[in-house]
């Protein structure tokens, strides 16, 4: 949505190297303003008033950077249209000449403002809030139970859900190999997964997003069991 | 011949003052108010937590039942207040645990509190009754559990908003058998799931539960269970709002709900599925609140919820509402006085969602009642605003935030100014004000000039000159509160008004064009204030005195220099044993 229009520029007194931002000017306009008579106790100058008042282009791009004023503080590729300096009359009054920069706004996500839009950062993702619940299943378990992977960070906390879910499970955590065992008689669980291609694979092999994307369902595996099917050759590369 | 009333006599009379700024103004009446007001004050606000230290407090009230204590600036919210700047709340509770035993409530806002904290607070107060932690962080599951354990009468525990480390969802089974005495329960921030047999004996335990707010991982197919064992709830937030569509499951939510006639306040409702909207039909007229803000399903299905709820009083929802829910609502909710609509997608331009400033202006019209508006659009126009303006001249809060930095009118392109001017001028009762979209000047003329009740004021990206600043400062009878980012305000506005500051609880401003020559001198001619420099560059000292900060906040304290500050903090101005000690 392109605003071509009309944007009025006012005159300041003061230099206005304001380059906190990146906008295109799409026209001057004059117009002589009124001050009021509280300018006189911030400046010594007689009461002239006008600031550069620049719209934006479009909605599509924001560049807004955090750099000093006067500083370089454009990124590369990011060009200058034009620098005006100009010697304007406004109905007798004192004038100066204005400097100000216009700088061309290059295309950019709005993510790069800090802090902008204020909402809070739980907030930030709501259209995209996915959930990514799968089936939990556990040899010689009557039901089987869902987990959202969505709310974990990794595959610690993961484990740490089955430890709480089935209550009779410790993490046991031998050699870098992720299993549950029942404490009451000692069998081990090892816990799997199917992909995406329909693969019986070890839970924690590949990176935890890798596996938050392709995991449909989850089963843990008696120890005896996952000899059996060859789990564990699959490991030996 | 002097006479006075006898000291009970006062201490009756003083019980009647509840509000701290009647209570403050009692004791400045004299000698002996001053001193049987402090004797008997039982509830403290503190708004900024570095305004006053423990022992000040202490010293002056040593029968405090209650503590409120605020921390970081709000902006924090937003990430523009680093890591580690501050506001501990530790050595606060070192002392009420030295000092107070008798304490029983706790309120503390966007504070750090460790589990150390936690651990105190569960064992030093026999009596603590309410622990209420907002957008808090720094603690842990392990924490919450220390509570859990050990507050035998603990009637609140509400954690709204908090960054929690959860370890595990154990906590919560801690709660001994013999603990009954539970009245609100707000775990709606967690992730981790808790306990469903934990938490479903505590809830059939607690017959004065009146509060209870899930959060995510506790599924629809069991609120039913719960929601059975207490009927008497007046406040309830679900967890995830989704399940695979089952007649039995739907009927047994719609009976539970059918069954919470107290039922006031609902909220929760993560990754909606529309389907089960309907089974909350049967409390719809008696919902006071109703918070859809994390409901991801579009107008339609909202519309047939909020059609129905004739008594609403505050509304959350996503922009996912759109002008046409925004009618319904003007229809509706006759009864409305606050309403607050977030964006579903902040950060993308165009999020093909039709809300725009027609909606606002249609609940303006139809809700006579309204007072209170956090708003999240794509457009505006300063047509819009006048109408709002006149249509609601009650308006007391109003926040509006054009996801656009300085967009201007979309109809004429002109900036806002006329439009927020109008809301000042007309809503006399105006306290809270957050403004956005392209604003020069001119904007702050007419909030210098009108806006005399205007307590909170938030701006961003907005002004052309320190004039802006100074319309603020000096015409602002009853601003307390400035928070700035963005704008070209300097050195002359701040230090013009520097005395202003001493009658204000704090002023931050960040990527401003404040100086650090001008910091040093505030802090020099102002022992009042604390000039806090919060910078994280490297080679400050290697600047130039007329360079600007990256973020300054300047606060009123008596308590002098905080000894907590990382290295990035720097108060300005004031030598290194800079301690004063006004009292």
């Amino acid at each position: 949505m392109v605003r071509s229009s009309i944007v009025t520029l006012y005159i300041t007194s003061q230099s206005f190297p304001y380059t906190h931002s990146h906008y295109q000017l799409l026209s001057i306009t004059i117009i002589p303003t009124k001050m009021s008579s509280e300018a006189s106790t911030i400046t010594s100058e007689p009461p002239t008033t006008a600031v550069v008042s620049i719209g934006s282009l479009s909605t599509n791009d924001t560049e807004l950077t955090l750099g000093l004023p006067g500083g370089n503080s454009r990124k590369s590729g990011a060009k200058r249209t034009f620098s005006v300096t100009t010697d304007l009359k406004l109905g007798g009054t004192d004038r100066s000449s204005l400097e100000c920069s216009v700088v061309r706004r290059s295309p950019s996500s709005k993510e790069q403002v800090v802090g902008w839009p204020p909402v809070r950062s739980y907030r930030k993702n709501m259209a995209k809030s996915g959930c990514k619940y799968v089936k939990v299943a556990v040899d010689g378990a009557p039901y089987l139970r869902k987990v959202d992977l969505e709310l974990y960070s990794g595959y610690q906390q993961l484990l740490s859900s089955f430890e709480d879910m089935f209550s009779c499970f410790a993490i046991n955590n031998v050699m870098e190999e992720m299993k549950l065992m029942d404490p009451v008689n000692g069998t081990e669980y090892v816990p799997t997964y199917e992909d995406k291609d329909g693969d019986l694979m070890l839970v924690g092999d590949v990176p935890w997003k890798m596996f938050v994307e392709s995991c449909k369902r989850i089963r843990l595996m008696k120890n005896s069991e996952a000899g059996s099917s060859g789990m564990y050759k699959s490991q030996l590369t | 011949m002097t006479y006075s009333f006898p000291e009970e006599v006062l201490e009756h009379v003083f019980s009647f003052l509840t509000s701290q700024n009647d209570r403050n103004a009692a004791s400045l009446v004299c000698r002996t108010w001053y001193e049987m007001e402090r004797w008997c004050r039982k509830r403290i606000f503190v708004g900024n937590c570095y305004a006053v230290n423990p022992r000040v407090l202490i010293r002056r009230f040593p029968e405090v039942k209650a503590v409120e204590l605020k921390g970081k600036p709000h902006f924090a919210d937003f990430n523009l207040v680093p890591e580690g700047w501050g506001g501990f709340v530790y050595p606060w509770i070192v002392e009420f645990a030295r000092v107070y035993p008798w304490l029983e409530e706790i309120r503390l806002k966007r504070m750090v509190v460790t589990d150390e904290c936690l651990e105190i607070v569960s064992k030093a107060f026999r009596n603590f009754k309410v622990l209420i932690l907002s957008s808090c962080e720094g603690f842990s599951t392990d924490g919450l559990a220390a509570v859990a354990a050990n507050c035998r009468n603990l009637r609140v525990l509400d954690l709204r908003e908090c960054e929690v480390e959860e370890l595990s969802g154990h906590w919560l089974s801690h709660f001994p058998d013999s603990f009954t005495s539970l009245e609100s329960l707000n775990i709606a921030c967690l992730s981790l799931e808790v306990s469903f047999s934990a938490l479903e004996r505590l809830v059939s335990r607690s017959p004065n539960l009146k509060t209870l707010r899930l959060n995510r991982t506790v599924p629809l197919e069991k609120i039913s269970k719960l929601l059975q064992r207490a009927p008497q709830l007046a406040d309830f937030g679900t967890g995830a709002y989704s399940a695979e569509i089952r007649p039995d499951v739907y009927s047994s939510l719609q009976e539970a709900f059918s069954g919470c006639k107290k039922l006031k306040s609902l909220s929760g409702f993560w990754d909606v599925v529309p389907a089960y909207l309907p089974a909350v039909f049967p409390v719809c007229s008696q919902l006071t609140y109703l918070n859809l803000s994390y409901a991801t399903t579009q107008s339609p299905d909202l519309i047939k919820v909020i059609s129905q709820c004739h008594n609403l009083q505050r509304l959350v929802v996503l922009d996912y509402i759109e002008d046409m829910g925004l009618d319904t609502v003007a229809v509706t909710c006759k009864d409305l006085r606050e309403l607050v609509v977030f964006p579903s997608d902040p950060f993308v331009a165009d999020a093909n969602v039709l809300l725009t400033e027609e909606g606002l202006v249609s609940v303006s019209q139809g809700c006579s009642k309204l007072q209170s508006v956090l708003y999240f659009c794509r457009q505006m126009s300063n047509s819009a605003l006048i109408s709002i303006s006149k249509n609601r001249p009650n308006l007391t809060c109003f926040r509006l935030c054009i996801l656009e930095p300085r967009a201007p009118d979309y109809l004429t392109f002109e900036p806002l100014d006329v439009g927020f001017g109008s809301i000042v001028e007309n809503c006399k009762e105006l306290t809270r004000l957050s403004m956005s979209g392209l604003l020069t000047d001119r904007v702050f003329e007419y909030i210098g000039k009108h806006a005399k009740k205007l307590d909170m004021l938030s701006v961003a990206f907005a002004g052309d000159s320190d004039l802006g600043l100074h319309h603020v400062l000096s015409g602002c009878e009853s601003l307390r509160k400035l928070e700035i980012r963005d704008c070209p305000f300097g050195d002359k506005a701040l230090l013009a008004n520097a005395s202003k500051l001493l009658t204000m609880r704090s002023l931050w401003m960040s990527s401003c064009f404040v100086s650090f020559g001008a910091c040093k001198l505030l802090g020099q001619k102002m022992p009042g204030l604390n000039v806090e420099v919060i910078d994280e560059r490297e080679n400050l000292n290697l600047l130039p005195e007329n360079a600007p900060v990256e973020k300054v906040y300047i606060y009123r304290t008596v308590s002098g220099q905080r000894l907590d500050m990382p290295d990035f903090v720097r108060i300005m101005g004031k030598d290194k044993n800079g301690v004063y000690n006004l009292l």
